[in-house]
């Protein structure tokens, strides 16, 4: 699947710069990007040794497990391949609690933690588990109380109303992650089935 | 009201772990520092691991997107998006958002200045912009750091809740501001 989109992107690219004359900018383009791509990850090294440490600390304190107890019944529901102990459900907690109040730095930390957690459950197969699947589905619809960037995109344009649009926000995210939960729970079902 | 209590959300959130954890960690006698080294060692090794997926995704869709393709993509929908309620205008930006979240935010910043925040297109931009999350950027990376390459039925379920996403911007904005 990832295969072909990526191949379509890739190609399709270049067939339509070819198209309209202008195939240099493919070069920039691919060249541009490459370099943008490590230095985000660079840039991105710092910021995740901060929540990494400072989520160890939490870990040892045992606030992390005393957080996941706190929702363990929705999370088991959702992640019925998971332990209910298991340190992963306190990493995806973290991650999911980062991205509802859209402090973005330390909702990837926490994120690639939960996937580290869910890999050793997953036996480091090239494979996503289940419990991957389910946790992206709601990491990358996740609701959005704050909608931080957009808001201070707004004040920088002078509007009248900057926040007007945060319940907007929260309805349309409301809506993606219900429909991301159920997709996730049907494909899980249909897997299972063929087993 | 609402603004304040956002500024005071926004600008003591990160603060106010930094103090609360470690201060909890010493009160149940953790070694806090050397608990935080610990953890943050990891955080290189991530850093580093997913470096070639990010690569192997920009480039392709940058190429995409510089090129004009996004463009004859979004044109050849726009009969459809209109139907739902959507100016042609913002169109190109419902397309990048499962792509890239620095595109759609300069889409959605330069819809702001064209139109203007409290146009229907700048406040229907802003609710596109914050609806979903960059679905293959958040795959790239999380699978990317984990070395999974088989991403399965997710990049599935990731669109649907996109696509889920901007058709409830659309009918909530078409609601709220029309």
């Amino acid at each position: 699947m990832l295969n072909y989109i990526w191949l379509t992107l890739l190609l399709s690219g270049i067939v339509v710069a070819a198209l309209n004359g202008n195939i240099e900018v493919v070069t920039q383009a691919a060249l541009q990007s490459a370099n943008d791509a490590v230095a985000i990850c660079i840039n991105l090294i710092g910021v995740m040794c901060l929540w990494l440490g400072i989520m160890r600390i939490g870990e040892k304190a045992g606030l992390i497990e005393a957080l996941s107890r706190l929702v363990r019944p929705i999370m088991v529901r959702l992640f019925p391949s998971i332990p209910p102990d298991h340190a992963a459900l306190g990493a995806i907690i973290m991650n999911l609690s980062a991205n509802i109040l859209g402090l973005g730095s330390a909702a990837t930390p926490f994120g690639l933690k939960a996937m580290q957690e869910l890999q050793k459950l997953n036996g480091g197969r090239k494979e996503a588990s289940e419990g991957m699947c389910t946790f992206l589905a709601l990491n990358t619809s996740c609701i959005t109380l704050i909608p931080a960037t957009i808001i201070a995109v707004r004040v920088n344009f002078n509007s009248a109303n900057p926040t007007e649009i945060v319940g907007a926000t929260i309805f349309a995210t409301s809506c993606s992650m219900i429909m991301a939960v159920l997709v996730d729970y049907l494909f899980r079902r249909a897997n299972r089935r063929t087993i | 009201m609402f603004l304040s209590v956002l500024d005071v959300i926004s600008r003591w959130a990160i603060p106010m772990l930094l103090f609360l954890v470690p201060l909890w960690g010493i009160i149940k006698k953790v070694p806090v520092y050397e608990a935080f080294v610990e953890g943050a060692e990891e955080g290189f090794g991530v850093g580093i691991k997913i470096i070639p997926f990010l690569v192997g995704m920009l480039v392709s869709i940058s190429v995409f997107r510089a090129s004009g393709a996004l463009d004859v993509v979004s044109h050849a929908c726009e009969p459809l998006l209109v139907r739902l309620g959507a100016p042609a205008e913002v169109l190109p930006l419902a397309f990048m958002r499962p792509l890239s979240g620095n595109g759609v935010l300069g889409m959605a910043t330069e819809l702001m200045k064209t139109f203007g925040p409290d146009s229907f297109i700048g406040r229907l931009a802003s609710t596109m912009q914050g609806s979903t999350d960059t679905t293959f950027y958040v795959l790239t990376v999380y699978f990317g750091s984990v070395g999974v390459s088989k991403y399965r039925y997710s990049v599935i379920t990731g669109l649907v809740a996109d696509i889920s996403g901007l058709i409830a911007s659309i009918y909530i904005c078409n609601a709220l501001f029309r």
